[in-house]
C-alpha cells in the first residue's frame, strides 16, 4: 500500500511490541492471531486511524471485556505524538489552529480576544469552557482540554508521578461539578416554560455526557504527554490494569467495583445456562423397566431398545455464611448477590451474614427482583454485631449451630465465605466438623490470596480442615470456576 | 479472489443504501473479512442487528443468504449432511435382481445422487454467491462446536465415503453469538471479533428517522434521549435498538408529536420487558433530577 520502505520495519517493531505488551496486559493473543493482525494491516490505508484500529481489535481482542485493555494500549502505542505535546513550555498559547483541531474561537463564540497567542486569564477559559459544554462544541472542548492540562496539571519532564494525580490537579481546577450545576440553572432559565422534571433529566444528561467527553480528553491528553516524555513501554507498563475477570475482590478500586458489578450479570446468566445444562445431560436415569417391555413388544418381546427414566437429580440447598467485616465485605457481596441470582439452579438458597454476630438475611431477597437493592439492605438492616463488630468466626458459628444448625440436612451444601482472620478469638472448629457430618458438603471460600492463609490471626487451615474443600476466590474468574463445582 | 469492496467506506455507503446503517467498526471488519476471506464473529446484546447486518451484507452483494439457526443438540445431519438411506434402501433393492457386484452398489449408493446437503454444505457447494450465516452459535455444545471448524478455516467439509468437498468461491460468514456462553478458543482464532453495542445517540437516531421515515426529526429526538436516560439505570435488560424502533413507531400511531412524561410511562412497557425494570424507570424518570444526584444542591 502507500507505506514507505523503512517505515514499514520500524512499524513492524511498533506492532510487536504493541503485542507483546497486550500479551503482559493478560489478553490471550496467539500467535495466528498475532499473523491475521500484520495480515490485516496491509489491506487498509494506514493513515486511516479508526480502521487501523479496528482492524487490529478484529484481529486480536475476541472478548468484549478485554475492549478497554486494548484500548489503553493502543492510545499509548499509535497516539499521535509530536511537537504539540512535548512538556517544554509550560506557557505554551491557546492553539487553536491546530490542524486535528479546526476550531475557530470567534466562530465559536468566545468573543474573550484571546485566541490569537497570550494566555487567558482563567476567568476566560471557564467562560470558554462553560461555552463550549453549553453547545457541545466537540473541537473545542478538545482544545480547552488540552489548554487546561498545559495549565493546571504542572507536568514536568521526568516527575515519577501517574497519569492520576495530574488529572486529579486538572480537574480541581476546573472545578467541574460547579460547572454542570450552572449549565442546569442557566438551561432552566432560558428555557421558556417551565422544565418538567422529565425534561430536566434529560438536559441534564445531556450535559453530563459533555462533562464526561471533556474528563476523557483530558485523561488521553495527560497520556499523550507522558508517553512522549517517558517513553512507550514505560507508560504502558505503568498504565497497565488487571482485566474485569482478573480484578481482587479485597482491593479493588471504584470505578473497578463498578465494572465488576456490570460485569455479573452476563456471567450469572451464562452459570445458569451451564448448571441447568450439565444437570440435563451427562447422566442418564436408571432403566424405565416398564417403558422397555412396552417397546420391547415391536421386537417380539426381546428388549433390544432399552429405555431409561428422565433424569431428575435433586437439586441442592444451598446455605452461604457470610463474613461482612470491612476487609473482605465486597468479596461477600458479590458471591452473595451471584449465588442469589442463580437461584433458580437450587431447590432453596438461605444465606446468613456474621461479623461478631449472626444474622439470616434470606427475607431480604425473597422477592426481590432488585438484587442490589436487598444487598443493600443487608449491609444496613442486618443485626450482625454482637459485642465490638470484630470478626469472631468462632462466636458466630456457634451461634449458628444453635439457631441453625438441626436444619442441616444431608441435601444441605454450606459455602462459608471469609479470610478467617479471627482476631485470636478462640476458633470452635468443632462446629465445622459436625456441619460437615450433617451436610453434604462444605466448601470454604477465602479472597486472600493462598501464600498468606495462616499467617497472623487467619486459621484457614484449621477449619479448612474439615471442609469438603477451600478454595482461593480473588476475582470473578476463580469464583466462576467455584460455581461450576456446585451441585 | 475479487475482492467484493473497494475500502470501508465503500462498504458503508452500500450499507446504508440497503438502510442499515453501520459505524466505523461494522464496516472495516466487513471489509477486512471480505479481503482476508475470514468468517466474522458477531456479539453483542439481543436486538442491535447482529442478524440484520448478515442479512443486509447479502442484500448489498445479490447474495443468497443461507442460514443455520443453532440450538441445543444440533448434529452433523442437521448442519453439514446426511445420507438419504430411505433412497439408498430402494436402490439396493432395485439391483437384487441384477447381478450386479458389491462393489458396484456400494459406489453407487455413495455418490452425490443420495447426499442430503444440509446449509453448511449447500454453502460450500453453491455456485452463485451466497452469505452464510451461523445464528446463535453459543447455543449449540461446545463439542458441536468442532463441526464448524473445517468449514471455517478452510471453506471445505470432508466426507469420508466421498471425500472433500472444496468451496468454489469463498463466502461470507457471520457468526452471532448472545455471549451465553464462552466460544472456544479454536473457534474464536479463525475468526474476525465484532462486537456490536448499543449505537450511540447520533446513530441511533439516525436509525429511527430511516426506520421510522414518517416520524419527526424533533421526536426522533426525544426518543433517543430518553432511550439514552434508561440506558444507563441498573437494569436487567436495557431496551434494544428495535425496541427503540417498537416504541417510536408506537408513539407514532398514538399521535404524540412531543413526549410528556405520563406518555413516557404509559408507554414503557414497549422498551422495557421486566416489571422490576419498568417500575425503576418510572420512578427515575418522574423523579425530580435535583433529588438524584446528592452532588447537586436543590436550586430554588
Amino acid at each position: 500500500m502507500t507505506i514507505a520502505e523503512p517505515s514499514q520495519s520500524s512499524m513492524l517493531d511498533l506492532l510487536t511490541g504493541f503485542i507483546l505488551e497486550l500479551r503482559a496486559a493478560g489478553l490471550p493473543v496467539s500467535l495466528t492471531e498475532n499473523l491475521d493482525a500484520m495480515n490485516a494491516i496491509t489491506h487498509i490505508p494506514i493513515e486511516d486511524r479508526n480502521a487501523f484500529k479496528y482492524a487490529l481489535a478484529a484481529t486480536l481482542v475476541k472478548n468484549n471485556a478485554h475492549w478497554r485493555a486494548f484500548e489503553t494500549v493502543f492510545e499509548v502505542y499509535f497516539s499521535l505524538r509530536g511537537p504539540a505535546y512535548s512538556l517544554g513550555g509550560g506557557d505554551e498559547p491557546l492553539d487553536l489552529d491546530d490542524d486535528d483541531t479546526a476550531a475557530n474561537p470567534e466562530a465559536a463564540g468566545a468573543g474573550s480576544g484571546g485566541g490569537g497567542g497570550e494566555a487567558l486569564t482563567p476567568e476566560q477559559m471557564a467562560e470558554m469552557l462553560f461555552k463550549a459544554l453549553q453547545q457541545g462544541d466537540n473541537a473545542m472542548l478538545r482544545a480547552l482540554a488540552r489548554q487546561a492540562v498545559t495549565r493546571y496539571a504542572g507536568m514536568e519532564p521526568g516527575r515519577p508521578v501517574g497519569g492520576t494525580y495530574y488529572l486529579y490537579r486538572t480537574l480541581r481546577n476546573l472545578d467541574l461539578d460547579n460547572v454542570l450545576e450552572q449549565l442546569m440553572s442557566q438551561a432552566k432559565e432560558q428555557a421558556p416554560a417551565p422544565l418538567t422534571p422529565l425534561e430536566e433529566r434529560l438536559e441534564q444528561d445531556e450535559f453530563q455526557s459533555r462533562v464526561d467527553k471533556l474528563k476523557q480528553e483530558i485523561e488521553s491528553e495527560i497520556r499523550r504527554r507522558l508517553v512522549a516524555d517517558r517513553g512507550v513501554e514505560a507508560m504502558a507498563k505503568t498504565l497497565r490494569k488487571p482485566l474485569p475477570e482478573d480484578v481482587d475482590f479485597m482491593h479493588a478500586s471504584r470505578d473497578e467495583l463498578m465494572g465488576l458489578r456490570k460485569a455479573i450479570y452476563p456471567l450469572t446468566r451464562k452459570l445458569a445456562v451451564r448448571l441447568a445444562r450439565k444437570r440435563r445431560h451427562g447422566r442418564k436415569g436408571p432403566l424405565d423397566f416398564r417403558n422397555t417391555v412396552r417397546h420391547s413388544l415391536s421386537y417380539g418381546g426381546v428388549p433390544a431398545d432399552p429405555k431409561f427414566r428422565y433424569p431428575r437429580p435433586a437439586k441442592p440447598e444451598i446455605f452461604v455464611i457470610a463474613d461482612i467485616s470491612g476487609s473482605v465485605a465486597a468479596f461477600a457481596r458479590f458471591t452473595l448477590q451471584l449465588v442469589h441470582a442463580i437461584s433458580g439452579q437450587f431447590s432453596r438458597v438461605r444465606s446468613f451474614v456474621f461479623i461478631d454476630g449472626i444474622d439470616e438475611v434470606t427475607r431480604f431477597f425473597e422477592g426481590v427482583e432488585d438484587i442490589s437493592l436487598a444487598i443493600h439492605r443487608v449491609n444496613t438492616e442486618a443485626d450482625v454485631v454482637w459485642v465490638d463488630g470484630h470478626s469472631d468466626y468462632g462466636h458466630a458459628f456457634e451461634v449458628f449451630w444453635d439457631k441453625y444448625g438441626r436444619e442441616i440436612s444431608p441435601k444441605t451444601t454450606i459455602l462459608i465465605l471469609g479470610d478467617a482472620r479471627n482476631n485470636y478469638h478462640s476458633s470452635q472448629s468443632w462446629v465445622i466438623k459436625e456441619m460437615s457430618k450433617k451436610a453434604r458438603h462444605v466448601y470454604w471460600l477465602n479472597p486472600e490470596p493462598k501464600a498468606y492463609w495462616d499467617t497472623g490471626d487467619s486459621i484457614v487451615g484449621e477449619y479448612g480442615a474439615h471442609c469438603d474443600g477451600t478454595y482461593e476466590c480473588r476475582n470473578l474468574r476463580q469464583l466462576e470456576k467455584f460455581v461450576e463445582v456446585l451441585e | 479472489m475479487d475482492s467484493r469492496f473497494d475500502s470501508p467506506d465503500a462498504v458503508r455507503s452500500r450499507l446504508r443504501d440497503v438502510d442499515y446503517l453501520s459505524d466505523d467498526a461494522i464496516a472495516g471488519v466487513v471489509f477486512l473479512a471480505d479481503r482476508l476471506g475470514k468468517p466474522i464473529l458477531v456479539e453483542g446484546p439481543a436486538g442491535t442487528g447482529k442478524t440484520q447486518l448478515a442479512k443486509s451484507v447479502a442484500e448489498i452483494l445479490g447474495a443468497r443468504l443461507i442460514r443455520l439457526q443453532c440450538y441445543e443438540g444440533l448434529d452433523e445431519s442437521k448442519a453439514l449432511y446426511e445420507w438419504n438411506y430411505k433412497k439408498q434402501l430402494l436402490r439396493i433393492q432395485a439391483e437384487r435382481n441384477n447381478e450386479s457386484t458389491w462393489e458396484d452398489i456400494e459406489t453407487d449408493i455413495f455418490s452425490d445422487e443420495f447426499l442430503l446437503t444440509r446449509p453448511l454444505l449447500e454453502a460450500i457447494r453453491s455456485d452463485d454467491p451466497v452469505v452464510l450465516l451461523i445464528d446463535e452459535v453459543d447455543r449449540v455444545e461446545i463439542e458441536t462446536e468442532a463441526l464448524l471448524l473445517e468449514i471455517l478455516s478452510d471453506y471445505q467439509v470432508s466426507i469420508p465415503e466421498l471425500g472433500t468437498i472444496t468451496a468454489k468461491q469463498i463466502p461470507m460468514v457471520f457468526l452471532t453469538s448472545n455471549n451465553t456462553r464462552e466460544l472456544s478458543e479454536a473457534l474464536k482464532r479463525r475468526c474476525l471479533f465484532l462486537h456490536i453495542d448499543y449505537p450511540d445517540m447520533e446513530r441511533e437516531k439516525e436509525i429511527v428517522l430511516t426506520r421510522v421515515p414518517e416520524i419527526t426529526d424533533n421526536l426522533a429526538d426525544q426518543v433517543t434521549r430518553i432511550v439514552r436516560s434508561i440506558r444507563q439505570l441498573e437494569l436487567k435488560k436495557s431496551p434494544s435498538v428495535s425496541e427503540t424502533i417498537d416504541w417510536a413507531r408506537t408513539l407514532l400511531m398514538l399521535g404524540i408529536e412531543s413526549i410528556t412524561e405520563a406518555d413516557a410511562i404509559d408507554t414503557l412497557n414497549i422498551l422495557l420487558k421486566y416489571q422490576s425494570d419498568i417500575t425503576r424507570a418510572t420512578k427515575e424518570l418522574s423523579a425530580d433530577t435535583t433529588q438524584r444526584r446528592p452532588g447537586v444542591p436543590r436550586t430554588s
